[in-house]
């Protein structure tokens, strides 16, 4: 049992931990068995398809549904006898982010601010602070029924944020906005870094990959796999590929890769007949450890059996992580902090 | 309970510039206008036995069996249906708080429309030049048992509306619960099954719970501690039903 004092905690303590929880409705699980810790001041990804769960989990977090079992605890307070004092140390953006229709924007704000508690003085000064932070100067006093789609995600995240809380949970902060406001809205959360807690769920993977520190995977309401976006990179797709456009025979080739690396190897497939030029594409995959890109090329080029046209390295996205993990029905990553992903023993997957 | 206040400013506020507050406050007053003129109309051409406030009082359920299902109807099931119960309920306010602060926004409204019927009387007053026409204590007991039974009617309402995600559903659930217990326990009370030896116990709960017998009472200036307790213990009673409702539901959503 995890010892904690109300009011006060030390540093080291992740601001969110979650063991084995578990939440079912009405008999069928949601989520089964999730554990997983967040430290103060990390971004963290939630990803999975949609009914894995995100949600769920992160209902659970904010102390508004209460889970069939297990133990959350946020900022050192358990979420399930204390609930209230949970609730004054987050920010919340429900999933498709709920507003009143007649309300204005500055009036809405003000509200929430007193409801989380702002004293009054330091309401209107944090409240210009937020407006300004997420661009929503100009619409301060416009009806949030009559904004549009982005802005009114705007105002979701402004009142997140409002009572600067030190962990902010988002459930699809980005979904339905545009290109450009996916930008600001990326930008807002990693000005967050490091002085908040934040988790946020999304379908858009580029964004996940480019402001989070961490990314959970979780499938069917287990965790699939958790790290860094590089990390599982590395750990999920197994073997790094290159592709090559290539003229010549393709006999002695094996042999001269060999003789680089005895991991290299050429990929059966797919490969293209050769073009008019006798250009083929080729794809070669090796171990994901190390980079073999300028041995490789520099091998082929001092060869004059072989013409190069093109080299270049397959750069896995999460998308495939994320394809990878969410495929096959695999052994739960039970994170302990500083534990590595178990390399899982699979097919690679790739685009 | 601090956010009580909060809560429930924001809910008077929210009904105050609410159009539909004003269409609703205009057809209550023109209808118990018509009441109040059919009733003067009557009664300028045959001598009556009872005061006009009397008579006025008595046909207090034709907007109440309107007014409060539409006054309480939004209030829960429009937040549960926008899903802003949910960012509600994550700040640090308790159901009990949310209950309260829109049953208390609900419970000022009716109030105020109901106070400016008082309106009538004194125009009345002025006019006729009649001081029997501002039957003051007649008056004063018609409005007390408004303010009790309010609560009452209020509070139905608003358990009506943390029943269902749907207003239109709330708003005939409020309907129908309140037609029950003014017109249908009146109704029962006089059921010929009722006068069996067997169905005592049973009649004189109902006796308890006559909403007229009340009125009469109140308009007569007799403040029964019993009646009082009925309304302030079934209103807390539909209360704390609304408040375990919406907990039940947000457990097995």
């Amino acid at each position: 049992m995890r010892v904690y004092s109300r009011f006060r905690m030390s540093d080291s303590q992740p601001a969110i931990s979650v063991r084995q929880l578990v939440k079912n409705y009405a008999g069928v699980p949601a989520v089964s068995n999730i554990s997983f810790d967040v430290a103060r001041g990390e971004i963290v990804g939630f990803l999975g398809p949609n009914g894995a769960g995100k949600s769920t989990t992160m209902r659970i977090l904010t102390g508004f549904l209460p889970a069939s079992s297990g133990e959350v605890h946020v900022c050192g307070h358990p979420v399930a006898t204390h609930a209230e004092a949970v609730k004054r140390v987050i920010g919340y953006m429900p999933e498709n982010n709920p507003l009143p229709e007649d309300m204005r924007v500055s009036e809405y704000l003000y509200y929430r601010g007193r409801l989380k508690e702002l004293p009054r003085r330091r309401l209107s000064s944090r409240l210009d602070e937020v407006l300004d932070l997420c661009d929503l100067k100009r619409v301060r006093h416009r009806i949030i029924g009559k904004l549009s789609k982005g802005y009114r995600q705007r105002v979701g995240i402004a009142e997140a944020i409002l009572a600067e809380p030190p962990v902010i949970i988002m459930d699809e902060p980005t979904i339905g906005l545009d290109p450009h406001q996916i930008l600001i809205v990326r930008d807002l959360i990693a000005s967050l870094r490091g002085r908040m807690t934040v988790i946020i769920s999304s379908h858009i993977l580029p964004e996940i990959e480019m402001t989070c520190d961490r990314v959970l995977i979780i499938n069917q309401g287990r965790l699939v796999a958790s790290g860094p976006p590089a990390q599982l990179k590395r750990d999920l797709l197994g073997p790094a590929r290159y592709e090559l456009e290539l003229a010549g025979d393709l006999e002695p080739l094996p042999a001269l890769l060999a003789t680089i690396d005895p991991s290299l190897q050429l990929a059966d497939s797919p490969r293209t007949e050769p073009d008019a030029e006798g250009f083929r594409r080729l794809f070669l995959t090796a171990a994901p450890s190390e980079e073999f890109g300028e041995r490789i090329l520099r091998a082929l080029t001092a060869d004059d059996r072989f013409r190069v046209r093109g080299f270049s390295r397959a750069h896995a996205t999460l998308e495939d992580v994320f394809l990878a993990a969410t495929k096959r029905s695999w052994d739960v990553v039970d994170e302990t902090p500083g534990r590595k992903i178990e390399n899982p023993k699979s097919k690679i997957q790739n685009p | 309970m601090r956010h009580l206040f909060t809560i429930l400013g924001h809910e008077i506020r929210m009904l105050l510039v609410n159009p539909s507050t004003y269409i609703a406050a205009v057809l209550f007053l023109l209808l118990m206008g018509f009441v109040f003129a059919g009733i003067l109309e009557s009664y300028s051409g045959v001598p009556q036995e009872t005061s006009p406030a009397v008579v006025f009082f008595q046909l207090f359920w034709i907007p109440v069996f309107f007014m409060v299902p539409l006054l309480t109807m939004k209030s829960i099931s429009e937040e549960r249906r926008l899903g802003t119960l949910e960012t509600l309920l994550t700040t640090p306010i308790s159901t009990t708080e949310v209950v309260l602060g829109k049953f208390g926004a609900a419970y000022f409204l009716y109030l105020l429309l109901w106070s400016a019927t008082a309106g009538f009387f004194v125009i009345v007053q002025r006019f006729s030049g009649d001081v029997n026409f501002l039957d003051v204590n007649r008056l004063v007991g018609g409005y007390a048992f408004i303010a009790v039974s309010g609560l009452l009617f209020v509070s139905l309402g608003i358990f009506a509306s943390s029943l269902s995600r749907n207003q239109a559903v709330a708003g005939i659930l409020g309907f129908v619960m309140l037609f029950v217990l003014v017109i249908g326990l009146r109704f029962a009370a006089s059921v010929e099954a009722m006068k069996l030896e067997v169905m005592i116990p049973v009649r004189t709960v109902i006796d308890y719970a006559q909403v007229f017998t009340h009125l009469d009472d109140f308009s007569r200036g007799v403040v029964d501690t019993r009646q009082l307790i009925f309304y302030l213990s079934g209103t807390t009673l539909t209360l704390l039903f609304s408040i375990l409702g919406i907990e039940a539901k947000q457990i097995h959503s």
